[in-house]
């Protein structure tokens, strides 16, 4: 893979560090939304909470936050990985600038009028208004360390990631464009499963989804699927775990189901660590446990063995 | 008579109970072929019986319908097994760890096309039913039903699969076997076998457990069957905060997961009839009207060139959440 096929400053093999959102240059944002602030602010709300310190749920330890920030969202005492927006996910992995987000004008809509204690279309309303997206996923070609990808990082704080028809539609067409392009595919997963108040229809996008990942691997096409806390449910159990190399984040919780639901359904405690990354890495269910600071290299380092 | 004991469980059909206590009786006393007011009593309370459970049945709530899909006495992919195809030869195990008993599988005759039939087994009685896991499959029930499916497509056999489960197995070993894994991997090589496939939920089809072995070329459904993401109490529980009788309730309405419903989203593409009252009052009938809906399909699916079914498929499912013109899911400008 030829470094010159990038546009960006890839010389540099250490990640990325997000800069401190005042001082990012305007040039760089002109290809993600403008709302990005608002975006990586809210994000902090839901997945951090406000302040200057932070007590981190690894070690427990009081953090400065823009410590923690500037180690790519990682506890710089014990390595705990804090939950990050799709919006940081696709600054820290990408090379700078790189991010093109496709322009596919997806609404969401509100097929079954589902009303559970609010209406839908309220709750969808709230959350782009909240996260300044309008779905629970980013999309788009990007470069890794000057490789050409087609990235898909799905958004946990829309919606817990959950998978309606925007999101599957999202991911199908990200798989076709790499199909026809022939790029490497990536997708970031961290989802809470397949969207409730979509119904049926949100379940079909698993197999829309699979049915299409099928071709591209027809297609010989790579397709490194990367698991990040949490990824459960219809998302685990379509597309994030058919990657031909599928990597997760230390400490992710990754499965089918929910930890609370196997409880009551077996009535007994669950073992420890179960369902985390490094115990999908024991029982032989994931490739590698990367940490976030290495993974730029990891997913160059694959492209270059297994891409075209 | 259990059979008849079990028939009325289901708050809705209690009614009904008194009336066919009163034919029984009469039934009885009166001789066949008497022309007496007995007779002319009994032919006019069977009459008002089948009104009664036309009009009932007719006008099921949603939750009714999740009732009658997991009635005891409804029939189980093993009932249809015996009333629907012949010679059936099972076939076991996924060559890996186990033989799971929550998905049945083997070579079996439909009239007279030969094709290999998969299914979800709840079981009847309780020894059944806790080794199947009242039909929550494993990940090897999902990885014998493929390997058994790869074997059609090798042999040329088309596939019909009966889905009826309230999902996949929440466990530990079902976790660290990997459950996800095995559905997704499920899903993905069924989209391109090359050979036709036909699926019908026969009673729930629950979330990524039914799907797995769905992604059909023609989808049908049980008309008091129902099919979604998430179970309604699965739904109460997360979005109501609760699950409890009013909220299970308001779920099954809110999903729209029944065979009308499913049929209207494009889901599946067939509703297949029940005899008035449930396939739990009448297995025969109801196998009847599946195997009918069966063959037609499969003859239908016969036209194409096995190779060309994937992309059909595929497609098939492509269109689901995306739709053109008037009433789009999602709007599709400004593609480049």
């Amino acid at each position: 893979m030829a470094d010159s096929e990038t546009n960006t400053a890839s010389g540099d093999d250490a990640p990325k560090r997000p800069e401190p959102s005042g001082n990012v240059d305007p040039a760089s944002m002109t290809q993600i939304s403008a709302k990005e602030t608002l975006d990586v602010r809210s994000a902090k709300k839901t997945s951090i909470p406000e302040g200057l310190w932070l007590r981190c749920p690894g070690c427990d330890k009081m953090l400065f936050r823009k410590a923690m920030e500037a180690n790519l969202h990682v506890c710089p005492e014990c390595g705990h990985h804090f939950r990050i927006s799709a919006t940081e996910r696709i600054r820290q992995l990408c090379d700078v600038k790189s991010f093109e987000p496709r322009r596919w004008k997806l609404e969401g809509a509100d097929p079954l009028n589902f009303i559970d204690l609010k209406p839908y279309p309220d709750r969808l309303a709230k959350e782009q208004e909240k996260t300044g997206q309008p779905e629970a996923i980013q999309a788009g070609r990007a470069f890794i360390k000057g490789r050409p990808v087609a990235l898909c990082c799905l958004d946990l704080t829309f919606m817990m990631g959950s998978m309606g028809s925007v999101v599957g539609e999202a991911i199908t067409r990200s798989i076709e464009f790499a199909t026809d392009r022939e790029l490497p595919l990536i997708i970031v997963s961290c989802s809470g499963g397949a969207r409730m108040q979509e119904g049926a229809l949100s379940l079909m996008q698993m197999a829309k989804t699979s049915a299409a990942l099928a071709r591209f691997d027809d297609a010989g096409g790579l397709f490194i699927s990367l698991l990040t806390d949490p990824t459960t449910g219809g998302v685990t159990a379509s597309f994030a775990m058919l990657g031909d190399v599928i990597l997760a984040e230390p400490g992710a919780l990754i499965g089918f189901a929910g930890p609370r639901v196997i409880k009551q359904t077996i009535r007994q405690d669950l073992p420890e660590g179960f369902q985390r990354a490094e115990q999908l890495l024991d029982v032989g269910m994931v490739d590698r446990v990367v940490p976030r600071s290495e993974l730029r290299n990891e997913i160059a380092r694959i492209i270059d063995y297994a891409g075209k | 008579m259990s059979r008849a004991a079990t028939n009325y469980e289901l708050a809705f059909e209690k009614p009904l109970a008194e009336l066919d206590r009163s034919i029984r009786d009469l039934e009885a006393a009166v001789l066949p072929e008497t022309d007496s007011d007995q007779a002319q009593e009994l032919a006019r309370l069977r009459a008002e019986r089948e009104d009664r459970l036309r009009e009932i049945y007719e006008n099921l709530e949603p939750w009714e319908t999740v009732r009658i899909a997991r009635h005891p006495l409804r029939p189980q992919t093993r009932d249809y097994v015996r009333l629907m195809f012949k010679d059936f030869c099972e076939l076991h195990g996924d060559r890996r760890f186990g033989d799971d008993p929550a998905i049945v599988t083997g070579f079996a005759r439909v009239g007279s096309i030969k094709c290999l039939v998969v299914g979800h087994q709840k079981g009847k009685d309780t020894a059944e039913k806790v080794a199947c896991h009242f039909g929550c499959a494993h990940p090897e029930g999902y990885r014998k039903a493929l390997a058994k499916m790869k074997l059609a497509e090798k042999f040329g056999l088309p596939i019909v699969t009966l889905v009826d489960t309230p999902g996949a197995f929440p466990g530990i070993g079902a976790e660290q076997r990997g459950q996800a894994e095995a559905i997704a991997v499920c899903m993905k090589e069924m989209s391109r076998l090359q050979t036709p496939i036909v699926s019908v939920v026969i009673g729930e089809g629950g979330s990524g457990g039914a799907l797995a072995i769905a992604v059909a070329d023609r989808v049908g459904m049980l008309e008091h069957a129902w099919y979604s993401v998430i179970s309604p109490e699965g739904c109460a529980a997360i979005l109501w905060k609760e699950a409890n009788e009013k909220t299970n309730r308001e779920a099954a309405r809110a999903l729209k997961l029944t065979a009308r419903d499913n049929l209207a989203l494009g889901i599946v593409d067939d509703v297949v009839p029940e005899p008035v009252g449930g396939a739990h009052r009448d297995p025969e009938s109801a196998a009847e009207n599946l195997q009918h809906w069966l063959t037609e399909r499969l003859r239908e699916l016969k036209r194409f060139k096995p190779a060309n079914l994937p992309a059909r498929r595929r497609l098939r499912f492509r269109k689901l959440g995306v739709t053109d013109g008037g009433a789009s899911l999602v709007s599709l400008e400004g593609d480049e």
